[in-house]
């Protein structure tokens, strides 16, 4: 038993380490067939992240990016796959906005109305999504990414002046929250950190006692895994879709929120978009692990952090994009290698031990 | 075992962190700039050759540095940036020691106004936003005057009485080009349909999306609208594109004087005018003021009446209209008419 679990833990190390070596090798030739030298830039970027401001910046910037990627692993755990995250958090933080700047209460009152009106409209919009699915069969991508553009159009019919917000030079947002709702900051020696990260390593928490502690979680699981054997068991499909739908888009309503009770306190043109997405690559690069998963975020942020430093190098400013798209491809490739192996080692190993047990009474019958 | 070692991995991972965080104790950020390295230039999407907007800035920053031998860093802005994107931008410039340093679009606006406090000796500009703070340049032009002319010669030109407008992204800045154009034509010819269309209603995507505005001129094209204005930055190469496959067509384009722009050269023929907006010229003069020492602050505006704006008369396809365009920049300017900046 104990010598399975050291297998297994060999195996588990086996991929990333296999993924982060192939990875900085292909990116190495990147760098070098575009004619500089690959070994400066890595001592740029480790040079250039590892400042204090640095990683302020950097864990300010993974926090959006980790609550996008709990969003979408509920989706991932359960093989639905929520593509919709981005048109979620941005109609959530849109509504989250409008009600924040039109309320003035006492701030332990207000950002919990904000949280929970985005956590509310983000379910909302997911859900939408989840029944089509239940009631008409409707694939989940297709309905996600439809309600991504028409939240954008909801959201550009209300962003306009006299409507729910007001023109400030050229930029329109609704109108500001009160100073009650700014959310508290971690004071550093450079800039100050998000406090609103302590919701997002919350939220990973719960995440996993969600999934590996609960009922539900379980269930979760075993309708990913196989539907039919799921309903077989006496799990309602049906209701699993919508309540994960449900979850996956609460989560995607905190994804604004960092900005929003953070740094921009309303929501504008210029509130940041896309955030869904790189919470898709952030999934897949953390294997829907929540220490996985963080980590993943954080090396998202080191690498924005630090391509702009690579410009001033004289490297390409899409340098880092490919880096980005290479780690993603090698964890995924390097995570099916290692998984393909492990099996086989497992079947031989079974094998084996068949043919012994085999042999054994073979030998046992001669004897008799 | 399984969960002693996540514990220990989510234990190791939390106690890199934290040492990480408190034992650097040096900052990225140490200098206070204001040393002369030359100009650093942060432009919005679309990048340096949009053949539009940010090429007009580019080309100030070109003849500071044929003039002056002033040298310069161009940088440019990803789609779906955050503000802590573009203030680690302008902060990576005015570190390095760059002056001034420029935000090239009205996205920078809140960054510029943050780093420019942090970098007092830096002067920083802005274009198409007004940003308070003592060493800022704000820069913003009346696109909506510009705009108005290229109306007056949409409306004259039109052979169906039917004229298009496509903005890259529905704000306040690119309401000030459709609602100008939108006058300009009624007052012209009362007659003419004006439609007025937007790419995206607040996804700055849409000035880096040509096939977007490819798609929206083709079906303003089939709905026989013959005379189509675009200003939507990079996007507007795609308007141009499709004007420029129907015959009779008129593409109006919009920042640069589209129709010597080299990258469009095989649609030029279809190119009536451009809204110039003279963006070299005010990042040019701000360079030399920092030259000269006596950097530019506050707020300046370039409106028609001191050519910030202007319609490109390349090709000479407004020629025989010239005498009534100009009738009309001589009341613009002279104040008999006052163009609405929003629709």
């Amino acid at each position: 038993m104990k010598k399975i679990d050291k297998n297994r833990l060999i195996l588990g190390l086996a991929a990333p380490v296999l993924a982060i070596v192939a990875a900085l090798a292909i990116t190495s030739i990147i760098i070098g067939v575009t004619g500089k030298d690959p070994f400066h830039a890595y001592q740029v970027m480790v040079e250039f992240g590892s400042k204090a401001d640095s990683q302020v910046w950097i864990i300010n910037k993974a926090t959006p990016y980790y609550l996008s990627a709990l969003a979408v692993a509920v989706g991932f755990r359960m093989n639905l796959f929520n593509i919709g995250v981005d048109g979620q958090y941005r109609i959530a933080a849109f509504f989250a906005a409008v009600v924040g700047g039109a309320l003035t209460l006492p701030g332990i009152i207000e950002i919990p109305v904000i949280i929970i009106v985005a956590m509310a409209v983000g379910a909302l919009w997911a859900g939408i999504a989840g029944l089509l699915k239940t009631s008409r069969g409707v694939n989940e991508v297709i309905s996600t990414i439809m309600l991504n553009a028409i939240g954008a159009s909801v959201i550009g019919y209300f962003l306009q002046d006299g409507r729910l917000a007001k023109k400030e030079g050229n930029l329109i947002h609704t109108p500001y929250l009160p100073d009650s709702a700014h959310f508290f900051e971690i004071p550093t020696q450079t800039k100050p950190i998000y406090g609103f990260v302590v919701i997002a390593a919350l939220a990973g928490v719960a995440y996993w006692f969600l999934l590996n502690r609960t009922r539900f979680g379980f269930d979760l699981r075993t309708v990913g895994q196989s539907e039919t054997a799921a309903q077989a068991s006496g799990v309602s499909v049906k209701r699993m879709v919508v309540t994960s739908m449900l979850i996956s888009g609460a989560l995607a309503g905190l994804v604004g929120m960092p900005t929003l009770l953070g740094v921009s306190y309303n929501y504008g043109t210029d509130f940041p978009t896309g955030i869904g997405f790189t919470g898709i690559a952030i999934a897949l690069l953390g294997r829907n692990n929540p220490v996985g998963m963080a980590l993943a975020a954080l090396l998202w942020g080191f690498l924005e952090r630090t391509g702009t430093q690579l410009e001033f190098e004289g490297y390409a400013q899409e340098i880092v994009g490919v880096i980005q798209g290479v780690i993603v491809l090698c964890v995924v490739i390097a995570y099916e290698l290692v998984r393909r192996y492990g099996l086989k080692a497992q079947q031989r190993k079974v094998g084996e031990e068949l043919a012994a047990q085999a042999r054994k009474s073979d030998k046992a019958e001669v004897s008799a | 075992m399984r969960r002693v070692s996540t514990i220990t991995v989510a234990g190791i991972s939390t106690a890199a962190l934290a040492f990480t965080l408190s034992a650097c104790g040096s900052s990225s950020t140490e200098s206070s700039g204001g040393s002369g390295k030359g100009v650093g230039l942060a432009f919005d999407v679309g990048g340096r050759d949009d053949h539009s907007f940010n090429e007009s800035a580019a080309r100030g920053v070109d003849k500071a540095k044929k003039d002056m031998g002033i040298d310069n860093k161009m940088m440019t802005a990803k789609n779906g940036e955050t503000e802590a994107d573009r203030e680690q931008r302008l902060t990576s410039l005015a570190d390095a020691g760059y002056n001034p340093v420029i935000g090239v679009g009205f996205n920078y606006a809140k960054s510029i106004e943050k780093v420019a406090k942090d970098y007092p000796k830096t002067t920083f500009g802005i274009v198409d936003s007004v940003v308070p703070g003592n060493n800022v340049d704000s820069i913003t032009f009346g696109e909506h005057e510009g705009s108005y002319l290229a109306g007056v010669a949409a409306a004259l030109k039109s052979k169906n009485h039917k004229v298009g407008f496509i903005g890259g992204v529905n704000n306040a800045l690119i309401q000030k080009f459709q609602a100008g154009f939108e006058q300009g034509v009624k007052d012209t010819d009362s007659s003419v349909q004006v439609t007025s269309q937007y790419l995206y209603p607040n996804n700055d995507k849409g000035f880096n999306d040509p096939a977007a505005a490819k798609d929206k001129a083709k079906g303003m094209l089939d709905s026989g609208i013959d005379v189509i204005y675009t200003a939507a930055g990079l996007s507007g190469n795609g308007s141009i594109e499709a004007v420029a496959g129907q015959k009779g067509a008129w593409a109006i384009g919009v920042d640069s004087d589209q129709y010597q722009q080299p990258g469009l050269e095989q649609y030029k023929n279809s190119i009536l005018t451009s809204v110039v907006k003279n963006v070299d010229v005010a990042v040019y003069d701000l360079i030399k003021s920092v030259k000269d020492g006596k950097p530019l602050t506050g707020e300046h505006k370039y409106l028609l009446k001191d050519d910030g704006v202007s319609l490109a008369t390349s090709g000479g396809f407004i020629d025989d209209i010239k005498d009534k365009i100009e009738a009309a920049k001589k009341k613009i300017v002279d104040g008999q008419i006052t163009v609405r900046t929003s629709p």
